[in-house]
């Protein structure tokens, strides 16, 4: 199997901070709102470059979000920053009236996804955003798998004109994407080539699939890994291409298992070609408190998850 | 333009709202009829715009935005009557495929509007961020914006309140269409909103009161908004109407808010309203 080379180790919402900053310097018309989490969002450099294009809207995210929506009119890209639970949940309304009907190029940033927010528990651990934010038409949703990934992404959503939903989180993880790597929209990146099982996961669960999929190589099984970061719109054919091909296919996901990448797969399989599908995602529960990694191991999104899903769709596709 | 020109140019307007709402047995009459006047007047006298070449950026232009979706009658009749498209269109409203949604929308490309609304509460935070982007653009031209006075129950509306204060955003003018009904009765009763005038004046607003069907009035008092534009402050009119205004069966209740005259009612209320412009 392809060597993944460990580039570093730092947060996606670094990535995001990072290019934030970059568009501030390219980009007059980019904007930035944020809603008393500066620091959190990493968006310091921005707000310290660009005094006047940042609008900290205090703790107030529905008027946040229609805010940018009102900001696209005469030219501006305003990128919002708070959680991502403030970013959906608690805003859904507005995303859905003023930034998803109304066709807004309202880019909306929402890091601290998932689980791996740890420590403050699950009032705070979002795992529906991304279901809310796919179900919403002309909405784009991203979720980046590192650092540089999600630094590219950043910026490349400034040229695409409509509303995105850009996931991303906190815990530092390894970096394996390469920095000059290209980011195009909807256009899933093949990790590694294989023949007995398709992997396809997105944000953190990508490297944790890399992971599995070192320990399954050590095993004689043959892996195909896709990094989906864009859920939608979804890259219908690298689906089928592959699982054609492997004819069994394991999702992994830090969100609900109701809603998130693993039904857009399953959606695209039970319309085109029928195979085997295992999900590695939250079932139905909250999570809670405990460390980033702790919790991804209690609620069943971790390499071994990817791992044991792996060898049981294997199981099913032989039986 | 005189006041009796605007008169008349409202009395159409009434007249159109009864009949596209009349015509498919749904709609919101009331608050439409109650803010024929003020509307006709925005578009009619105060507002600088180009409806002939209508771009969404709306750049040098003066911007309106309608929060209380749900009064789209008297918004799409004075956008028809004002040149942004044809009046013949009103016929459609409400209909299968219509440009003219039940509530204002953009995705159907209907020139005159910017932004969705109809889900209450969110038009003013949309305004003030226009507002911020003329800022930005050195774009001197103001941003209107109208507002029921129940959706002030909605708390977004004062998150973006105290935004625009806090901020300086001095290029808006709310109003606030203070006809004291909503759907289950009087706003009083339903959750009343104590002094109003006091609330914005604690949230850092300029706050002018006025009639909303004294046409001489409304000029002034725009004009004092507009002059206060500029200082530091948003301004916000607090005007005062009847629901219904202009047909008397209608007016004096909070029942025709929501609902459609029949044909004979239809009959009695466009008897009651001189046809100026002719009717689409």
């Amino acid at each position: 199997m392809k060597e993944f080379e460990i580039l570093g180790n730092k947060d996606t919402r670094s990535g995001f901070g990072e290019g934030l900053a970059e568009l501030g310097r390219t980009n007059e018309n980019v904007v930035a709102l944020c809603a008393d989490l500066t620091g959190s969002l990493k968006m310091d450099a921005f707000l310290k470059e660009n005094p006047e294009r940042f609008f900290q809207v205090g703790i107030a995210e529905a008027n946040m979000m229609s805010l940018a929506a009102g900001m696209t009119i005469g030219g501006k890209i305003p990128y919002t920053g708070t959680f991502a639970n403030f970013s959906t949940g608690r805003v859904y309304d507005q995303i859905r009236q003023s930034i998803a009907y109304s066709q807004k190029n309202v880019k909306i940033c929402a890091s601290h996804a998932g689980l791996t927010l740890g420590e403050d528990g699950a009032t705070h651990q979002i795992l529906e955003d991304i279901g809310m934010m796919k179900m919403l038409p002309n909405m784009t949703v991203i979720v980046p798998a590192d650092f540089n990934q999600t630094k590219q992404a950043t910026i490349a959503i400034a040229e695409h004109n409509g509303p995105v939903y850009l996931r991303f989180g906190r815990p530092v993880m390894p970096i394996f994407v390469k920095p000059d790597a290209k980011f195009e929209i909807g256009k899933a990146d093949v990790l590694t080539e294989g023949t007995d099982v398709t992997i396809i996961a997105c944000g953190h669960l990508v490297w944790k699939s890399i992971e599995a999929a070192k320990e399954l190589e050590a095993e004689g099984i043959s892996v195909e890994l896709i990094n989906m970061h864009t859920i939608k719109p979804l890259d219908v054919q690298a689906i089928l291409k592959s699982v054609q091909k492997t004819k069994c296919v394991v999702t992994a996901e830090e969100h609900m298992m109701n809603g998130g990448l693993g039904d857009s797969v399953a959606q695209v399989l039970a319309q085109n070609y029928l195979a085997p599908q295992e999900y590695v995602a939250v079932n139905d529960s909250f999570g809670e408190s405990g460390t980033p990694m702790e919790l991804m191991t209690k609620y069943g999104i971790d390499t071994a998850d990817v791992v044991n899903a792996a060898k049981k769709v294997i199981a099913r596709k032989n039986a | 333009m005189e006041n009796l020109e605007l008169e008349r140019i409202a009395s159409q307007v009434r007249r159109d709202i009864l009949r596209m709402v009349s015509d498919v047995n749904s709609g919101h009459p009331g608050g439409s009829l109650g803010c024929a006047d003020f509307l006709t007047l925005l578009y009619f006298e105060v507002m600088n715009y180009n409806p002939k070449d209508f771009t969404m950026d709306g750049k040098n232009e003066d911007l309106f935005f309608l929060s209380n979706g749900h009064i789209s009658p008297v918004w799409y009749s004075v956008l028809a009557r004002a040149g942004y498209f044809s009046v013949a269109d009103l016929g459609t409203f409400r209909k299968l495929s219509s440009k003219l949604q039940g509530h204002p929308s953009t995705d159907k490309k209907l020139p005159g509007i910017r932004m969705a609304s109809g889900s209450l509460g969110q038009g003013l935070s949309v305004a003030i961020g226009a507002a911020l982007t003329k800022k930005l653009n050195g774009d001197k031209s103001l941003v209107y914006c109208l507002h029921g006075d129940g959706e002030l129950q909605e708390g977004q509306i004062w998150e973006a309140a105290m935004y625009a204060s806090a901020n300086k955003v001095d290029n808006v003018i709310a109003t606030i269409d203070y006809n004291g009904r909503q759907i289950d009765g009087d706003v009083e009763t339903v959750l009343s909103l104590g002094n109003l005038g006091q609330k914005w004046q604690a949230f850092g607003w300029e706050v002018l009161e006025m009639n909303g069907h004294d046409i001489q009035e409304m000029k002034n008092t725009v004009a004092k908004a507009q002059s206060l534009c500029g200082n530091g402050k948003p301004v916000v009119i607090i005007m005062k109407t009847e629901m219904g205004q202009g047909v008397d069966f209608m007016m004096g209740s909070h029942k025709w808010h929501g609902v459609a005259p029949n044909p004979e009612q239809l009959a009695n209320a466009l008897g009651q309203l001189e046809e100026t412009l002719g009717d689409y």
